[in-house]
């Protein structure tokens, strides 16, 4: 808790990982799932069709792992800015 | 001498039943009388000190309804690929929830969602349409919810489906108004346990017997088992288009709708005040980040197993159906028939069942509900597996029922009485208030649960879209737009929620001179209008806050101060 505080820098932090996990999260989901499902159904993943696949299982898996990268990278930035408890 | 052998196989699921649900049932009662609520705190959120894994538990049961666990693996088996709008609209918003709102509504650090509206807005009239919105979509569900449970009771129990939903309300009624959300949130966990369990073990059978593959998820991908080689995908693909309808994996929605309703459902599920409750009950702005990735994980493992069981029971019921003789047909079958969820009409008298996509020529109509209910039976799986399915059932519904009451009761004791109507009213006397409410709101559910309302189907999607066009943008901006000011924040929820509600009433009800398919705005259907709606409200906000004052400094400072996630303290009345 040595660290001088800086919310601004902090609230500036969190925004840009914010920023760039939802682009994850709407390229999986609404890009793999919805829009280009037709081009990437022509892959094949085992039985599934690949577009298929990311619609009703793959944008599931995606969402948790984002989440807890979120949970990891706001971790070490509340240590980071001393906002840690 | 056969019937004797069929009463003794019925009467064993219903004994099993009997015991299972038994069992439950007094676990979640005992759980209640352990954890009664002894002050506002325990009775809103807790008392503040839930670990994050039981959070996530809670979180998880509170959110996977009986919709989820009886209806939405058959919806999706009926749909095929656009069952897709449900998985991922029901679990992205797990996503949104946890960056955009958690952590800072558990700094804000109060009892309810129209407590962040009215504070945050410095108006009484915000924190009223926070209420309303918060009333209308919590009745809505808690009526779906009771339906459910009756549907499980006449089926398994072969009680009048009006009993099973007394039934139903006593239970609720007693761990929701003794503990609150403290009784809650343990007896949650229990139910979060006893679903998954009761979902997961038929789904693995199945998978087993279809495809040699223990695990649902990567069996629905599989070749069968039965040496032939081909994709259990590829096989329903063909089943479906012999019938004359849509290849599975394919989907009749427009690229467009897909999109809105995914996103309506997605936004509406980070804005429904039962969810964003429970990450009031943690101690620090971590934990409520971390309880929602467990939520999701804990969801995720029921979502992503729906749409496996949806292709296992598509492809079994019609090959045990289609082309077959009526006659011949299982004991299931029969037992179904009987609750009117099941219906044949032999329209050209030939006693073969003719299962086909034309309507005019199709003799079988199967109801959605049905079909992770009967799953089992159809597989032929143990009594005790079936009887399992019916206590998952039971958990799922009673956990969101429970969830949402207390969101009710909520918004009456706390937001109208004590912020609104007599500011001066004890501690003591808020409590009881709290569970008087409770009481009503169960009876009102139970009303809706015995008489439906035509309309419970259709409001279903309203509530999504409500809450979408409603909280999502005026939470939203409170966080992200120091700026926002009471003006504009009104303005968008209301302009929001009328035209959501216009919009809705146009084309389910038929109200404005009604309109078909041909008639929706942009293509977009009632459900995915939630999206349209939401953009309004976004843009009306903001269009309002330019012409209008700047909000006081302290609520400036206040916003400033919920981005930071020390010093959360518990949640608290000041």
């Amino acid at each position: 808790m040595t660290q001088k505080k800086d919310p601004k820098g902090y609230w500036k932090a969190n925004i840009k990982y914010v920023l760039i996990l939802l682009a994850i999260w709407f390229v999986v989901s609404y890009g793999a799932g919805i829009l280009f499902k037709e081009e990437l159904n022509t892959i094949k993943l085992g039985g599934f069709k690949l577009g298929f696949w990311f619609a009703q299982q793959g944008s599931m898996y995606v969402f948790v792992v984002l989440i807890f990268v979120y949970v990891k990278l706001m971790n070490n930035l509340d240590k980071k800015f001393g906002y840690d408890e | 001498m056969m019937n004797n052998i069929l009463l003794m196989a019925e009467m064993d699921v219903q004994t099993w039943t009997y015991i299972l649900v038994g069992i439950t049932f007094t676990l979640y009662i005992g759980i209640a009388i352990w954890s009664r609520a002894g002050s506002t705190k325990d009775f809103y959120v807790a008392g503040g000190g839930v670990s994050p894994l039981a959070n996530g538990m809670a979180t998880a049961a509170d959110w996977m309804s009986a919709a989820s666990f009886i209806s939405m693996a058959g919806i999706i088996s009926f749909a095929g690929y656009d069952g897709a709008v449900y998985l991922m609209g029901w679990t992205g918003g797990y996503v949104l929830l946890a960056l955009l709102l958690a952590p800072y509504l558990r700094k804000f650090g109060k009892f309810t969602v129209p407590d962040f509206i009215g504070d945050r807005y410095y108006s009484n009239t915000a924190r009223l349409v926070g209420v309303i919105c918060a009333l209308i979509v919590s009745f809505t569900y808690v009526a779906g919810q009771m339906r459910g449970v009756g549907l499980v009771f006449s089926r398994f129990l072969e009680v009048d489906i009006n009993t099973g939903v007394i039934i139903g309300m006593i239970i609720v009624l007693f761990y929701a108004v003794l503990g609150g959300m403290k009784g809650i949130t343990y007896t949650q966990v229990a139910q979060y346990c006893v679903l998954i369990f009761a979902f997961m073990v038929p789904a693995i059978f199945i998978s087993i017997q279809m495809t040699g593959n223990p695990i649902p998820q990567l069996g629905f991908g599989s070749t069968l088992s039965d040496g032939s080689g081909t994709y259990l995908l590829d096989k329903l693909d063909g089943l479906s288009t012999d019938l004359g309808f849509t290849e599975y994996t394919e989907g009749s929605k427009s690229t467009i709708d897909v999109f809105a309703i995914t996103l309506a459902l997605m936004v509406g599920t980070a804005g429904l005040p039962h969810v964003i409750v429970r990450f009031f009950t943690v101690k620090r702005v971590k934990d409520a980040r971390k309880s929602a990735g467990l939520a999701l994980l804990l969801i995720v493992i029921l979502y992503s197993t729906a749409p496996a069981v949806s292709v296992f029971a598509r492809t079994n019921m019609i090959e045990t159906v289609s082309n077959q003789p009526y006659a011949e047909m299982p004991e299931w079958f029969k037992k179904w028939e009987t609750t009117g969820l099941i219906t044949f009409t032999d329209k050209n008298n030939d006693g073969i069942i003719q299962y086909v996509a034309e309507a005019s020529k199709n003799e079988l109509v199967v109801d959605n509900d049905i079909m992770v209910l009967a799953n089992p039976e159809i597989a032929k799986l143990p009594n005790w597996v079936i009887a399992l399915v019916a206590a998952g059932a039971l958990a799922a519904a009673l956990s969101t029922a429970a969830g949402l009451l207390l969101v009710i009761s909520a918004s009456v004791s706390h937001d109208l009485i004590k912020k609104m109507i007599n500011p001066n009213i004890s501690e003591k006397s808020e409590l009881i208030a709290a569970r008087l409410s409770a009481v009503v709101a169960v009876c009102v559910a139970g009303y809706f649960g015995i008489n439906p309302p035509g309309f419970v189907a259709a409001t279903v999607a309203l509530a999504f879209g409500l809450a979408a066009a409603s909280f999502f943008p005026a939470i939203i901006l409170g966080i992200f737009y120091k700026k926002m000011n009471k003006e504009g924040a009104i303005a968008g929820m209301v302009v929001g929620i009328t035209t959501m509600l216009f919009y809705m009433t146009k084309f389910k009800f038929g109200w404005f001179g009604g309109g078909d398919k041909a008639d929706w705005w942009f293509g977009i259907s009632p459900e995915g209008f939630g999206t349209v709606a939401m953009l309004i409200n976004f843009i009306v906000s903001i269009a309002i806050m330019k012409f209008t004052k700047e909000p006081p400094q302290n609520v400036q400072d206040l916003v400033e101060d919920i981005r930071i996630p020390s010093g959360a303290g518990e949640a608290s009345e000041h």
